[in-house]
């Protein structure tokens, strides 16, 4: 009998909704999970307070005021860096070898393990520049680590805006940088906002880059200087769920919580930002 | 005056420019200062080859076989799982899924792909752990297995958007063509567009295994991180990541065991490195 | 005294050669059209000109072209810019007010003080034929006039840097017969204080604002003389065949 190829297309496609309903419940289950178990642990006082008793009571104050501190100092690093090597690659390269190595580079970068760029920070920052293992190098590693991300966006953010932009810009005298400044990067702010706050998320959310550069186990006081170890919410939640014994649940699923609600939280504004600005693109 | 300023930042931008390079080439270089010290303790081929990871035994043994198993056990666990049903997914939101339907999906995937590996991790630990040990009626349930289902999940979201996009990226004549010729949807999808997207799809499985094997926080907690050589899936492992993860904090800086550490590291640089670059071929091979 | 004086101008993209040895000169005050079927080099003639053709990385040329007398590979391509306007083919409004989009390249050339820019804005608004329709809303965005408003804003914007030249590269293509007829008023007005170069793909056009025609066609200048000799006694057969509507 011949097959059917109506029938075939039938199965084929089964499978593959199948194989979408694979990623996306466990996703959905994930976020329910952490959500249900999670949000009764959240209230005033396990997010304003100090752990006690070795993390097993008390809050995570500390741990969300490192993040934010690690964030911000990474991305104090990487957003102008990244901004300038994206307006490189976007308005100042050629189609030469040297464009080619510095967009390989940026894929590499990307793509360098996590826990790598522990260990460069370590070597780098930590020994060798003598910062210890301090905010500041933990902020220093993350920032090279999310530069990619940054250059990345950046520069889609800048190619997006029309070339005819830049002639008029030009042929009106305009300098080059000029144009840059007052035509390009205005129109590209969305975009380059969207890459920041993606960089900011995965910030926020890695903990192998931290591990050796300025994770403090249980540090229950606020930094004072960028020299100071810190705790983070990563990295406290590794060390709740798996190095110290009896911690209550509550407290485990309050912590992933917390993470993942900054982290998807960055993410669900920058989606926002990005199809706000596609509806209301001027050209 | 003007022209002065606009000279300086347009030098600031070149330097900016290529700082991606200058970063990969300090990230090995660093590697490499503190890491080829090992080889004065122990030849490559013995650190590579060698079957007893002990590194604060006197003398330390030194062998990395173990780990390089346990990351590989792991991630071919994790690529059986991964490929199929993210390439199956992608082909579902490039061409099955209603519009509407695929806009959800595709922010379902970025959900997934934001997801921190630590909260992935802890949530295999309290969910798949405790289920992969009551099914196969094992001691505990940190093993190979719980590590590369997780780590599926990791690889998927890089599957799904950049083959994704090598679907969506093939002119619409080679779909229409085919179509006009009476081939069902499915047909054209299977002997047509697979075939004309398939150095995208590669490169999309290739970087989907990139981000298991360098994939660091989720293992470390749900592998069971015993550094012998795995006999069986159902074994816990341990990978080269989860061992630079796990020591590096108790290593004394400048001995042994701190170089050992470094050592894996490169051997992690160049894997990966090797991973992206054969990926960006395939990936600029089609345009 | 010429304005352009261009002689032996080759141009590639790449291996494509887009100009094929060009020799003319731009007299002052006067509106040079320049016809021809697409592709025939006139619009990579024009941004020749102004220097816009550097920004494609695949652009070589040799040749000479002297804007009075200098080598403008030689002076200062910013100069030169403000010296030599454009008007694109289609009206390109930045992405800023009605006030900046035409204060903008004295801006960047360095003007600063407000009274200077606000008088500087109503004259060329004023020349461009637009003043009266917007003088009460300079502070909206450009992008809400109309497209034969929006033209002669950049005609506008273009006036208010006080070029010499200006060039016009099918600047109502896009536009309905009534916007065309203004822009076409403005230019035989403005000839009188500049050096129009209009390249159009409308015969009709050069032979209603032209005082002089050229024709060009696969990159090489074919003919060039007096609007009413090109559209009557045409020396080459080519030319005849173009304006008569039998290619192109």
């Amino acid at each position: 009998m011949k097959r059917n190829p109506h029938r075939t297309q039938n199965i084929a496609f089964f499978f593959l909704l199948l194989a979408t309903l694979l990623i996306v419940v466990p996703v959905g289950l994930i976020v329910v999970i952490i959500i249900q178990k999670g949000f009764p642990a959240i209230n005033w006082q396990f997010l304003s307070d100090m752990p006690r008793q070795g993390m097993r009571a008390g809050g995570i104050f500390p741990a969300i005021v490192g993040t934010i501190y690690l964030v911000a100092g990474a991305i104090i690093f990487a957003l102008p860096i990244g901004l300038l090597a994206a307006i490189y690659l976007s308005e100042y390269s050629r189609d030469n070898p040297l464009n080619r190595i510095i967009k390989l580079a940026i894929v590499n970068l990307a793509g360098v393990p996590s826990v790598v760029y522990g260990l460069f920070g370590l070597a780098l920052f930590v020994i060798f520049f003598k910062f210890g293992a301090s905010i500041l190098s933990g902020s220093l590693t993350l920032g090279i680590m999310i530069l990619p991300i940054v250059i990345t966006t950046s520069r889609e953010a800048l190619e997006s805006v029309p070339q005819s932009f830049r002639e008029v810009s030009l042929s009106l005298g305009a300098s080059k940088w000029q144009t840059i400044r007052h035509i390009v990067l205005p129109n590209a702010i969305p975009g380059i906002l969207t890459g920041t706050i993606l960089g900011l998320g995965r910030a926020a959310g890695e903990t192998a880059p931290i591990l050796f550069t300025v994770a403090a186990f249980y540090l229950p006081q606020l930094p004072k200087s960028i020299f100071d170890q810190a705790m983070a919410l990563p990295y406290h939640l590794y060390v709740i769920s798996t190095q110290v014994p009896n911690v209550d649940e509550k407290i485990r699923y309050g912590t992933a919580f917390v993470l993942l609600a900054l982290v998807l939280f960055m993410n669900l504004m920058a989606i926002i930002i990005r199809t706000k600005f596609r509806k209301k693109k001027k050209w | 005056m003007r022209k002065f300023k606009e000279f300086i930042i347009e030098k600031l931008i070149l330097v900016c420019g290529i700082a991606s390079i200058f970063f990969v080439v300090l990230i090995f270089l660093f590697l490499l200062k503190e890491g080829l010290a090992v080889f004065n303790i122990v030849g490559p081929f013995n650190f590579l080859f060698g079957k007893s990871w002990y590194p604060i035994s006197d003398p330390p043994q030194l062998g990395i076989l173990p780990l390089i198993l346990g990351s590989l056990l792991v991630t071919l666990g994790a690529a059986i799982i991964s490929i199929p049903i993210g390439v199956g997914c992608a082909i579902y939101i490039a061409e099955v899924a209603p519009l509407k339907i695929k806009e959800i999906l595709k922010a379902g995937i970025e959900l997934l792909a934001a997801i921190p590996s630590v909260v992935l991790g802890f949530i295999g630990m309290v969910t798949l752990v405790p289920i992969v040990k009551n099914v196969f009626h094992l001691p505990t349930g940190l093993t190979a297995l719980s590590g590369s289902i997780m780590l599926a999940f990791m690889a998927m979201p890089t599957i799904v958007s950049i083959a994704e996009d090598a679907l969506y990226s093939i002119p619409k004549t080679y779909k229409e063509g085919a179509l006009a010729l009476g081939a069902t949807h499915w047909q054209t999808i299977w002997r047509v567009m697979l075939p004309a997207a398939s150095s995208g799809i590669l490169a999309a499985i290739m970087l989907g295994i990139g981000r298991v094997i360098g994939e660091t926080m989720a293992v470390m907690m749900i592998t069971g991180n015993a550094a012998v050589i795995p006999n069986s899936i159902l074994a816990p492992v341990r990978t080269l990541t989860a061992t630079i993860a796990a020591e590096m904090g108790e290593a004394v800086v400048g001995s042994e065991h701190y170089f050992a550490l470094f050592a894996i590291g490169i051997v992690l640089f160049v894997i990966s490195f090797a991973i992206n670059v054969t990926a960006d071929l395939f990936l600029h091979k089609k345009q | 005294m010429v304005t352009f004086d261009i002689k032996k101008l080759n141009v590639w993209f790449d291996s494509t050669q887009a100009l094929k040895s060009v020799t003319m000169q731009i007299l002052p005050n006067e509106i040079l059209s320049i016809i021809g079927p697409s592709n025939s080099g006139k619009t990579t003639f024009l941004r020749m000109l102004n220097r816009l053709n550097d920004l494609n990385t695949r652009f070589k040329m040799n040749g000479d072209v002297l804007f009075d007398g200098q080598d403008i590979r030689k002076v200062d391509v910013e100069l030169l810019r403000r010296k030599v306007g454009m008007v694109f083919a289609l009206p390109l409004p930045l992405p800023l007010s009605i006030f900046d989009n035409v204060a903008y390249g004295m801006k960047m050339a360095g003007v600063n003080n407000r009274k200077r820019l606000a008088q500087v804005v109503e004259n060329a608004l004023k020349q461009a034929y637009l003043w009266e329709e917007v003088k009460d809303r300079m502070g909206e965005s450009a992008f809400k006039l109309s497209g034969g408003q929006q033209q002669r804003l950049c005609i506008a914007r273009t006036l208010a840097v006080e070029p010499e030249v200006i060039l016009f590269d099918e600047p109502c293509s896009g536009l309905d017969p009534i916007s065309t007829a203004k822009i076409e008023d403005a230019m035989v007005k403005l000839k009188e204080k500049y050096t129009i170069v209009l390249v159009t793909n409308n015969v009709k056009q050069a032979a209603r604002v032209g005082d002089r025609t050229a024709f060009f066609l696969n990159g090489e200048l074919i003919e060039l003389d007096k609007t009413e000799k090109i559209f009557t006694v045409p020396q080459d057969n080519r030319t005849d065949g173009y304006i008569r509507g039998k290619f192109g």
